[in-house]
């Protein structure tokens, strides 16, 4: 099975992460091009929450089964444990409450799989100390006075947020630049952006 | 109208059942015979897996496509048709008049088989259940047992939720458009306005009108112009008539229809006298204003809860639940709440809320996004279902 070309890099990773079969809920979901390729590819149970009416057309078009709403009204209505992975790509630093969502996907899910821009990177933290200016997402860059209102974190933020709130981190993967690196060591200042799969500790 | 793909000249057919044994009603009394006017468009399958049902809203009859013999083209003609989101090319589609109205069911207008006379006020109180079982009836006559889709907007969407809990087993997917689960007080309040207006005409005659010539027009006539403000929006008020005056320049200062919104009402409630008969309208109101999914689990605590269990043995259907911004007669979070209970219950739901400003009436003019979604869904649970 062949990963279209067309997908964003990291949803091709967060495709790979998950297995054939299960029941997959994504969380903002677009276009529905990563549940289209699930779906087609991976026989996945597929199902979608997308805010934006062109969103959802689209996905309709593409013969998916998408709800029109927020993440927190949507996600409350399912019951505990009715997916295998509740994915959330490139929308928590948008998010108003991270911690309640996060909460609610492995309430809803077995699993959760997160991708988000990390500011750690080491041209971010050159980019402050040098221009003075706050920088951008790294590999999906956005203004600061534009909307959706976004707000800036690092790999090492997360990671600590998940200790404390005892969500444990498993697999894990790293672009810089757009294209997946293997690293072990200093992934907050080499990684522009992460792509974790969570559970619940213990 | 487009003639490339519209399904022609159609023709209303009429069933007759319960002619021994009377078909029995929630309200305890019974009906015998009982009549349906349907159409239908395209052919059964083999299987009998690829049909249809199109169910119409308060003043909708089974003329849901194509040209009638007198060229009055149906109702919905916009979505069912070859090539249409509706694929009478693929789908065998039928539509149905409901119980107690005008356009050949069963109804106050039909004559009692007791007296040879129109029932008038003797016919008795239908409800959207008894209406739904009326069609379970005709399907069991055309020898169709599982519904491949059903659709309908406002109480034509009560029809399709009635029939997603009455007979989930034989629905595979259902389209409940501009619709709730439950009547509101302000949409029985506004059905009970309009039947006041039938009421205080003298003409109603406690509807034993039919003989001497004499019919309630100006009440059935005031009932539509009130119905008619409820399916429009403030918007699309605004856009359609302002505060123009029609075929004046200044006021008169008189009682004259003056304003073009004055003249489009009356235009529309006195036509509305021409197609549709009142005491028809008294009935199909009340059927409405019964309608509640949740009365016979209902817990007034825990709506929402009361809601998913009705669904409970609904989660094998797919849904697509459609409402529309600027409908207030409807408004979008009666869907939103159905949406809620129907993914609580565990069911594939896909949900729009469209932009629209054209208010309640939009699930019929919102054609090119409906079409879009409708035929895109329908194609989708053709191919999950192996049709």
């Amino acid at each position: 099975m062949t990963i279209p070309t067309g997908l964003r890099p990291d949803l091709r990773i967060i495709a790979d992460f998950i297995p054939e079969r299960t029941r997959v809920l994504d969380l903002g979901c677009g276009d529905g091009a990563l549940l289209e390729h699930l779906v087609r590819a991976k026989g996945v149970i597929g199902r979608g929450i997308e805010l934006s009416e062109s969103g959802v057309l689209t996905c309709v078009g593409r013969g998916l089964s998408v709800r029109q709403g927020n993440l927190q009204e949507g996600l409350r209505d399912y019951r505990d444990a009715s997916f295998d992975y509740v994915v959330l790509s490139q929308t928590l630093h948008f998010l108003d409450d991270p911690a309640m969502i996060l909460a609610e996907m492995l309430r809803v899910g077995g699993r959760g799989i997160v991708s988000f821009p990390n500011w750690g990177y080491w041209r971010c933290r050159l980019e402050l100390l040098v221009t003075g200016r706050m920088p951008q997402a790294p590999d999906l860059p956005q203004a600061w006075h534009e909307k959706p209102r976004w707000q800036a974190f690092t790999v090492t933020d997360f990671a600590r947020f998940c200790e404390g709130a005892g969500i444990h981190i498993g697999q894990q993967a790293y672009l810089a630049g757009g294209r997946r690196i293997e690293i072990r060591k200093f992934k907050n200042l080499l990684s522009t952006t992460a792509i974790f799969v969570l559970e619940r500790a213990g | 109208m487009n003639t490339v793909n519209s399904v022609g000249l159609t023709e209303t057919k009429h069933l007759t059942f319960a002619a021994e044994k009377p078909f029995m009603l929630e309200s305890g009394a019974s009906l015998s015979p009982v009549t349906l006017a349907y159409e239908t468009y395209g052919t059964l399958n083999a299987a009998r897996s690829n049909a249809l049902l199109i169910c119409h809203a308060l003043s909708g009859s089974a003329h849901a496509a194509g040209v009638d013999a007198q060229g009055r083209e149906g109702w919905w003609d916009d979505c069912i048709g070859p090539g249409k989101a509706f694929d009478t090319k693929r789908f065998f589609v039928i539509c149905s008049n409901v119980l107690g109205s005008c356009y050949g069911s069963s109804g106050p207008t039909t004559r009692d088989p007791a007296t040879g006379q129109p029932y008038a006020l003797r016919f008795p109180m239908v409800t959207i259940g008894d209406i739904v079982r009326a069609q379970a009836a005709l399907l069991d006559h055309l020898g169709i047992e599982t519904l491949l889709s059903l659709a309908g907007g406002s109480m034509g969407g009560m029809q399709v939720l009635e029939w997603a809990t009455r007979y989930p087993r034989r629905v595979r997917s259902a389209i409940p458009l501009a619709t709730t689960a439950r009547s509101s007080p302000m949409l029985i309040a506004f059905s009970e306005v309009g039947r006041q207006a039938i009421y205080a005409d003298p003409n109603w005659q406690d509807g034993d009108y039919y003989s001497n010539g004499r019919r309630p027009d100006a009440g059935l006539a005031v009932a539509r112009m009130i119905g008619h403000i409820t399916y429009l929006s403030e918007q699309s008020m605004h856009h359609k008539f302002g505060r123009r005056l029609q075929d004046r320049e200044r006021f008169g200062y008189d009682f004259a229809s003056e304003f073009q919104v004055e003249s489009y009402l009356r235009h529309k409630g006195l036509s509305f006298t021409r197609r549709f008969d009142a005491n028809s309208y008294l009935y199909i109101t009340k059927a409405m204003d019964y309608f509640d999914l949740t009365r016979d689990r209902g817990r007034v605590d825990d709506p929402l809860g009361s809601l998913t269990a009705v669904f409970a043995d609904s989660a094998h259907i797919k849904f697509l639940v459609v409402s529309f911004t600027s409908d207030w007669l409807y408004p979008s979070y009666h869907s939103r709440e159905l949406v809620s209970a129907l993914t609580a219950a565990g069911a594939d739901v896909t949900y729009l809320d469209i932009q629209s400003s054209w208010g309640h009436d939009a699930f019929l003019l919102e054609v090119d996004t409906m079409t879009k979604l409708l035929s895109s869904f329908i194609d989708r649970v053709a191919r999950e279902e192996g049709v």
